[in-house]
């Protein structure tokens, strides 16, 4: 894994998916640019979401309370500041589209928005506040995030993980365990942890694949985990990932059924997936 | 303590004789404690005057809270005389810019590089010392208290609290009350309103019973509509916060640079006539920043609710 004092650096050198970029620099370059595109293009982006989540919650600001969504982020910095941050972060550049065989950028991002999507859906089904459903979202949108870090930062065995589990049709946390010790998912929640993100994002991201806590409640991750699931099942973009499984035992509980027939249960899911496909075209 | 108002204006300092009865010096604001302790509040071009006041008195130990980097808030720094003398000790506080993410020191040391100014913040003899501040930190200097908290800016802009002796006064630095960035037919409209009410209450518990409220009230309510988003307040909004807040005076200052005094007075007394001011219960005293005049802000159990100033 890379060194902990690179991480930083690492990640504010990162790039964000480029229909993002282009968009913030399009809009921005309009001064009266509306304060609610701006916002829905970085919200809709896991690395300008990262990002800003990661500086907001820093010790540079010091706030009182965690922040854990764009529209939060606002409502405490404002408008103004949150876009130079966007356009600060669209400076750096786009990432491509395949940097490596096996990880498609754009296939990637409609799979975290897809995700994204579902888990606030299903926020809903459990009778999370429609409050909170924003924070779902963003859960859903970062589950993956550790995987796009790892995918500019060690291309070379991100390829080979991401080839190994193609070739082998196993698990791609099996072929990452195998050889870098840890996994996409263990990488993300370090980073969010790392970051002082909210305790319940990093739950949901670091334990996406695994539920290491089963004792104990987070609804968040239990939304996070179905909704993966499902878009892989209904095949919303392609993280890399070519294994499906079916809900674990806790998650269907919590639901009340399988993957397939939750699935069926959602009204209009291509509708409303279709709707945010167009964040992820350039 | 006592309040002493050196620059009120907004966005850049205005000189001249249609605005000599206010003030045209950009803002600034002095407050001593009843130990003798100097806290500025921000530096405009107000705190040369005040340097040359405080020429008289040295050594100089003073305090210097910055609301935000903007401008018209650090301009009169580099003339601030006493960061010149051996001797002097001077603090500055305030946040730095988020988007570069440097620090108040760095700002500030920017402002001084050698194409701005000739001589260099290294080469001041004074004992400068930074502070960075974290959202609602409490700074304790001799009997006076400073906390600030995060107000809504293009900027990291804090608005100060200060305390000495069960007294206090509040300053926003520059701060218009968040608006829904949202349509009220979008989705997200009643979420972001909840996150903006729940933000303003916040700011209005943190300033509810102060003595002095300090209130950047740059616009009108005509003005308004084409200035949604720049940053700063209006008559409506701070004469409904001052009452919410149950402030007992209420200065409105960063007047806007092409007002006149005579505009500004008319402007002032629309905006009570509009609110019904003096109409309600327990209503603050609402008054027009005026550079120049000292403030006493009495002990508040000595006359509660009358400060020394009420004939201004």
């Amino acid at each position: 894994m890379v060194p902990q004092e690179k991480i930083d650096d690492m990640v504010d050198a990162m790039p964000a998916f480029s229909n993002s970029v282009m968009r913030v620099l399009d809009l921005t370059a309009d001064i009266n640019c509306s304060p609610r595109d701006i916002v829905a293009v970085i919200d809709h982006d896991p690395v300008m979401t990262m990002k800003i989540l990661k500086l907001v919650n820093s010790a540079y600001f010091g706030l009182r309370q965690e922040v854990v969504s764009i529209k939060q982020g606002v409502v405490m910095l404002g408008i103004n500041t949150v876009k130079n941050l966007a356009i600060t972060i669209a400076a750096v550049g786009m990432l491509p589209r395949n940097s490596i065989e096996g990880f498609d950028s754009q296939e990637f991002l409609l799979h975290s928005l897809g995700t994204a999507t579902l888990s606030r859906i299903l926020s809903h089904r459990i009778g999370i506040p429609a409050k909170e459903s924003t924070d779902y979202f963003v859960a859903g949108l970062l589950h993956d995030f550790g995987k796009v870090v790892m995918v500019q930062s060690m291309p070379e065995e991100m390829e080979q993980a991401l080839n190994k589990a193609a070739n082998e049709d196993i698990d791609l946390c099996v072929a990452e365990q195998e050889i870098f010790g840890s996994t996409h998912a263990d990488f993300g929640a370090m980073l969010a942890s790392k970051w002082q993100l909210p305790a319940a994002l990093i739950n949901s991201i670091g334990e996406h694949h695994e539920l290491r806590t089963e004792d104990q409640d987070c609804p968040m991750r239990d939304c996070v985990v179905a909704a993966n699931i499902l878009t892989k099942k209904i095949a919303f973009g392609n993280s890399g990932n070519p294994q499906v499984t079916d809900l674990p035992a806790q998650v269907a509980s919590r639901f009340g059924c399988n993957a397939d027939d939750l699935l069926a249960q959602i009204e209009n899911i291509d509708e409303q997936l279709e709707k945010t496909r167009s964040f992820a075209s350039v | 303590m006592q309040l002493t108002f050196r620059g009120v204006r907004g966005s850049i300092a205005s000189p001249g004789p249609s605005t000599v009865r206010y003030g045209g010096n950009t803002t600034c604001i002095e407050i001593r404690g009843d130990e003798g302790e100097i806290v500025i509040l921000d530096a405009g071009t107000g705190i040369f005057p005040l340097a040359q006041d405080l020429l008289k008195e040295l050594p100089v130990r003073c305090h210097i809270f910055i609301s935000h980097t903007h401008w018209d808030h650090i301009q009169g720094l580099p003339f601030f005389t006493p960061l010149f003398i051996p001797g002097n000790k001077v603090t500055i506080y305030g946040a730095g810019d988020p988007v570069s993410q440097r620090g108040i020191q760095d700002v500030l040391n920017r402002q001084m590089e050698y194409a701005y100014f000739p001589i260099r913040e290294a080469e001041l003899n004074a004992e400068i010392d930074y502070v960075d501040l974290p959202d609602q930190h409490r700074v304790e200097i001799g009997s006076v208290s400073v906390e600030n908290i995060l107000m809504n800016h293009p900027a990291m802009d804090y608005g100060y609290k200060v305390s000495c002796n069960g007294k206090s006064v509040f300053f926003t630095g520059d701060h218009e009350w968040p608006t829904n960035i949202f349509e009220p037919e979008d989705e997200d409209y009643d979420e972001f309103a909840q996150e903006i009410e729940a933000r303003r209450l916040q700011i209005v518990d943190f300033i509810r019973g102060v003595d002095a409220l300090v209130i950047d009230t740059s616009y009108t309510r005509a003005e308004y509509p084409s200035k949604v988003g720049w940053g700063h307040g209006t008559f409506d909004t701070s004469i409904a916060v001052a009452r919410e807040a149950g402030v007992k005076h209420c200065f409105f200052t960063h007047h806007e640079p092409t007002r006149s005094d005579d505009a500004l007075e008319q402007a002032f007394h629309q905006a009570l006539e509009q609110n019904a001011a003096g109409q309600v219960a327990h209503e603050p005293e609402f008054h027009l920043a005026t550079e120049g005049k000292p403030i006493d802000i009495p002990a508040s159990e000595g006359l509660p609710g009358a400060l020394a100033f009420l004939d201004i």
